[in-house]
C-alpha cells in the first residue's frame, strides 16, 4: 500500500483553528476516520489530494509533497464526496465515467472499453445512456465510484459516502469499498460500516484522540460521545 | 442532449456530428425559403421518414415538438387575421418542420459528440481558444439545468411544508444561495477529478 503521512499539520479557516499538529503515518489497506460533527475530518482527508492545503505542516503521498505536486497526486488519489449529485458533471451515465479519462491520451476505443468495463463492474451497464441525474441516490453513488475507479487510482478517499443512502445501499457501497484492491480511507458516522477495517483514527476537536484497531478505536469514540 | 438523447445505431445516429449540424442548418434555411405548400409537405414527409429511420418512438418526438404546437394554436389564427390563412399555414408549417429537424438532432446526438464536434471545429484556432475548456463549459451548463430545476423544486417543497407563501424574492434567495453552494461543491469535484490536468 501507499504511504500517506501528515507531519505537524495544522489548519485554520481565517482565524479559526480546526486542525492542530496532526501526525499520522498511514499505510494500511483500509482506514476509517471517525469523529463528531465539525471535528475536522473533512478538512483532514481533503488534504490527501490537495483540495485543501494545510496552513502549517506537510502532507505526503508516496513521498510526494501534496502541496507542491497536487496534479500528480490527484492522479493517484480518487475522491468520493457525500453528495454524488455534485460529482456528476456530464449529462449521461456513460459520458460521466468517460469524462474522467479525458486528456489521458487514450484512443476512443480504449475509453469506450474502459468505460464499459467500469459500468459493468458497478451494475450500471443498463443505464449507460440514461440521464445521470435521474438515477436513484444509490445508483448515483455507484456512478461516482465507477467514475473514480475507471482512472485506476492507487488510493480512494471517501468523505461520508453513505450518509445520504438507505441502509441497503450504504452496505453495498461499503462492501465495495472494503473489497477494493486499492487503499481506502473512509470518513463515516456509521460505525458498523468499519467492521473489517485495519485501522481507525478518531478525531476530536482538531486532534487525533485515538488511533488503532477498529474495536478499541470505536470503544474510545463511543466513550468520547457519551 | 440534456438527457434527451435517444440511443440507437441508425444512419441518423452515426452521421458525423458536424455534418449533421451542417445539414441541419442547410435544412432549416431551405425550409425557411420554401414558397409553396406542396414543397413544405414534401419536407414534412422527408423529416417524418428520418424519424422512422432513426427509430424515434412517438412519445419522445412529441415531447419535443408538442410544445411548439400550443404556441401555434394562438399565433396562427392571429396571423391569419392579418395575412390570410395560406401565409399563416406556411409559417406554421415551416416552424414545425424546423423544430422537428432540430429535435431530431438533439435526439440522435450525445453531448460528448457535440463537444468533440466543437473541438474539431475550434482546432484551427487552438492558439487562441482552448476547445477543451469551451466544451467543458457547454457540458457544465447543460448539467446545471436539471440541477437548478431540482433546487427550485426542493425550495418550493420546503416552502409548502412550512406553509409559507411569499414574494418571488423569498423564493429566489434560497435558490441562489443553494445554487452557489452546489457550484462550489461541483468545482471541488471537478478539481478532484483532474479538471486542471
Ligand atoms: N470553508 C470553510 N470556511 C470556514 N470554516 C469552515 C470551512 N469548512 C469547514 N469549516 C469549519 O471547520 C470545522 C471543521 O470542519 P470539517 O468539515 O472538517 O468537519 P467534519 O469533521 O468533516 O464535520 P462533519 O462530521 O459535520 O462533516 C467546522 O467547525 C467547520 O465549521
Ligand atoms: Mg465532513
Amino acid at each position: 500500500m501507499t504511504r500517506i503521512t501528515f507531519d505537524g499539520v495544522s489548519h485554520s479557516y481565517g482565524d479559526r483553528n480546526v486542525l492542530r499538529d496532526i501526525r499520522l503515518d498511514l499505510s494500511e489497506h483500509r482506514i476509517g476516520v471517525v469523529g463528531a460533527n465539525g471535528s475536522g475530518k473533512s478538512t483532514l482527508v481533503r488534504m490527501i489530494n490537495g483540495l485543501i492545503t494545510p496552513t502549517r505542516g506537510t502532507v505526503t503521498v508516496d513521498g510526494l509533497n501534496v502541496a507542491r505536486n497536487a496534479r500528480e497526486v490527484r492522479r493517484q488519489v480518487g475522491f468520493i464526496f457525500t453528495n454524488p449529485d455534485n460529482q456528476i458533471v456530464m449529462p449521461t451515465v456513460q459520458e460521466d465515467v468517460a469524462f474522467t479519462l479525458r486528456r489521458r491520451g487514450l484512443s476512443r476505443e480504449q475509453v469506450a472499453e474502459r468505460t464499459a468495463a467500469a459500468l459493468d463492474r458497478f451494475g450500471l451497464s443498463a443505464h449507460a445512456d440514461h440521464p445521470a441525474h435521474r438515477l436513484s441516490g444509490g445508483q448515483k453513488q455507484l456512478l461516482a465510484l465507477a467514475a473514480v475507479l475507471v482512472a485506476e487510482p492507487k488510493i480512494v478517499v471517501a468523505d461520508e459516502p453513505t450518509t445520504l443512502l438507505d441502509a441497503r445501499n450504504a452496505r453495498r457501497i461499503t462492501d465495495l469499498l472494503r473489497e477494493m484492491s486499492q487503499q481506502v480511507i473512509v470518513v463515516t458516522h456509521q460505525l458498523d460500516l468499519l467492521a473489517g477495517f485495519d485501522r481507525v483514527v478518531v478525531i476530536e476537536e482538531g486532534e487525533v484522540a485515538f488511533d488503532g484497531a477498529p474495536d478499541s478505536a470505536l470503544d474510545a469514540y463511543r466513550e468520547l460521545l457519551a | 442532449m440534456i438527457g434527451l438523447y435517444h440511443p440507437g445505431s441508425s444512419i441518423v445516429h452515426r452521421t458525423p456530428t458536424l455534418l449533421k449540424l451542417l445539414l441541419l442548418s442547410v435544412g432549416v434555411t431551405a425550409v425557411g425559403l420554401l414558397g409553396q405548400p406542396r414543397q413544405l409537405l414534401v419536407a414534412l414527409g422527408v423529416v417524418f421518414v428520418l424519424y422512422i429511420v432513426a427509430g424515434i418512438p412517438p412519445r419522445p418526438a412529441w415531447e419535443q415538438i408538442g410544445p411548439i404546437l400550443w404556441i401555434l394554436v394562438i399565433v396562427v389564427p392571429l396571423q391569419a387575421l392579418f395575412a390570410g390563412w395560406t401565409t399563416a399555414g406556411m409559417m406554421a408549417g415551416r416552424l414545425v418542420v424546423a423544430v422537428a429537424m432540430a429535435a431530431l438532432f438533439t435526439l440522435t446526438t450525445t453531448v460528448t459528440a457535440v463537444l468533440e464536434g466543437f473541438q474539431a471545429l475550434l482546432h484551427p484556432f487552438r492558439r487562441w481558444i482552448d476547445a477543451d475548456r469551451v466544451g467543458l463549459l457547454v457540458a457544465l451548463t447543460l448539467r446545471c439545468i436539471p440541477l437548478v430545476a431540482e433546487i427550485v423544486a426542493e425550495v418550493l417543497e420546503a416552502r409548502r411544508a412550512r406553509g409559507t407563501q411569499g414574494s418571488l424574492l423569498a423564493l429566489a434567495v434560497p435558490v441562489v444561495v443553494r445554487s452557489l453552494y452546489a457550484a462550489d461543491a461541483i468545482g471541488e469535484a471537478l478539481v478532484a477529478r483532474g479538471l486542471d490536468d
